[in-house]
């Protein structure tokens, strides 16, 4: 005799009730937990902004360190004094939320057609101004993203990449120091002034990064998709904020 | 062992040595390669895959005489994948900066065929505490192959362990570099983890004659 559990109607009414009973289970956590994972994500947002400005908790040579999450609103709004948001053709609003516009959703946009939203947020730490633009592209295997801090004629003053799902050990580690810190001091322009961004260079043959004028910081070995992706996110992102700059200069 | 019958012993210490997962079994090798650039990233995925094999054994085992057979892999696949979402968004409510560092690695182990495999081979047809023990049994004997082709991969790879710089700065010729060392830079990439996995192979069935297939 065939068993009860080999019979059809059992196999169909068991695979429904087994995808109400999980479906509502983890449609149950996640929303009972997203609250507390989006506020996470706001906190790291500002750590990463204070990271790039050169606010955070490193130590010699060792890993990244943020501001504690529980400092962070203080040191935020203590160092970041103003926040913008840029559309078209100068049109600058200050908008102090504007550390959450979607990256992703405005570079649909601008694909689309659509006016894109450009958030640079404005620091101000030992006397020195930051402006620190987000930034975002595409690695090997999804998103890669990051913060960088500039100064008034786009030289790097600090970085923070981060990615969604690079290959530990390789492409993961461009948001290792030893990665990030090369950026610092990089010119964004070439020596004309024209916007020539920053490569990722295989061939540079400079390892230690003391040629800051080269617009090239050394690429990680088997990191090459990866590499090729952070190139081309601050060509592609970082050339919109060019204009800003050109007209800080000349009033 | 006072604690668990010689049997039920077994289950835990047969997966750490003569029925290892991935050097006699073979299962699990794909994610043996994708991970082990990386100590630590070895060690965070045992640590899943722990937690994971362990409970779903469980749960597989509790409903095994209720889970129709045509359908079985499925009920299987969607046990793991529930539970993985649950790990993921905790870890991103309440561990955050964990759950950055794990990333990728969570799903992963949605395809981890260890674990269907054991589904497979042991939860469906034993009860829920041997199913356990089982389950942590492979996860442990998987972590540790993990382990110890991280710990070389790393080692030769980068000149590192867990990050700290342990054979000296490749760029400022200090330590072992001084004298002409290099890093292997083949040792990152994925083939080299299936060479250190033979040789492990190799190590294992040359003390343990037994152990090698006609």
């Amino acid at each position: 005799m065939e068993k009860r559990t080999d019979k059809n109607w059992y196999t169909l009414l068991f695979a429904t009730g087994m995808v109400i009973v999980v479906g509502s289970l983890l449609a149950f956590i996640a929303s009972s937990l997203k609250p507390k994972i989006n506020e996470n994500k706001r906190i790291e947002k500002q750590q990463n902004i204070l990271y790039a400005m050169g606010v955070h908790e490193n130590e010699g040579k060792g890993s990244v360190a943020f501001v504690e999450a529980s400092k962070v609103a203080d040191e935020f709004s203590k160092y970041v004094k103003k926040q913008l948001v840029i559309t078209g053709d100068l049109d600058i609003v200050e908008d102090n939320d504007a550390y959450l516009i979607d990256i992703k959703k405005e570079q649909t946009k601008a694909k689309a057609g659509e006016k894109r939203r450009l958030p640079l947020f404005i620091g101000e730490k030992d006397g020195k101004t930051y402006y620190v633009a987000p930034i975002r592209g595409k690695g090997l295997w999804d998103a890669i993203w990051a913060y960088v801090a500039m100064d008034e004629n786009m030289i790097v003053q600090g970085a923070y990449f981060d990615h969604q799902a690079e290959t530990a050990g390789l492409g993961a580690n461009i948001k290792q120091r030893f990665f990030m810190d090369d950026f610092i001091g990089e010119q964004l322009l070439d020596d004309n002034g024209i916007f020539k961004g920053i490569t990722v260079s295989k061939s540079n043959s400079d390892p230690t990064n003391k040629i800051k004028n080269d617009n090239e910081v050394d690429a990680i070995a088997g990191a090459t998709i990866t590499g090729d992706g952070v190139s081309a996110m601050i060509k592609s992102d970082l050339r919109l904020y060019q204009p800003y700059f050109e007209n800080l200069k000349t009033n | 062992m006072g604690l668990l019958s010689s049997k039920d012993s077994k289950l835990i210490s047969d997966p750490l040595s003569d029925d290892n997962p991935i050097t006699i079994q073979v299962l699990g090798i794909c994610s043996a390669l994708a991970i082990t650039a990386e100590l630590k990233a070895s060690i965070v995925m045992a640590i899943s895959v722990i937690f994971v094999m362990g409970a779903g054994n469980v749960v597989i085992s509790l409903i095994r005489n209720i889970i129709p057979s045509k359908i079985r892999i499925i009920v299987q696949l969607t046990v793991v994948a529930a539970l993985v979402i649950i790990v993921d968004q905790v870890l991103k409510a309440y561990s955050y900066s964990l759950s950055k560092e794990l990333g990728a690695f969570i799903g992963l182990i949605i395809t981890n065929c260890i674990i269907m495999g054991r589904f497979e081979a042991f939860a469906l047809a034993n009860g829920a505490w041997r199913s356990f023990l089982d389950g942590i049994g492979n996860a442990l004997g998987y972590g540790l192959i993990l382990i110890i082709v991280g710990f070389f991969r790393e080692l030769l790879g980068s000149g590192t362990l867990l990050g700290f710089p342990v054979l000296g700065d490749p760029i400022e010729k200090t330590g072992l570099y001084s004298i002409g060392y290099e890093n292997n830079g083949f040792m990152l990439l994925a083939p080299m983890a299936l060479i250190v996995v033979g040789l492990i192979i190799w190590v294992q069935r040359y003390r343990n004659t037994d152990l090698i297939e006609d």
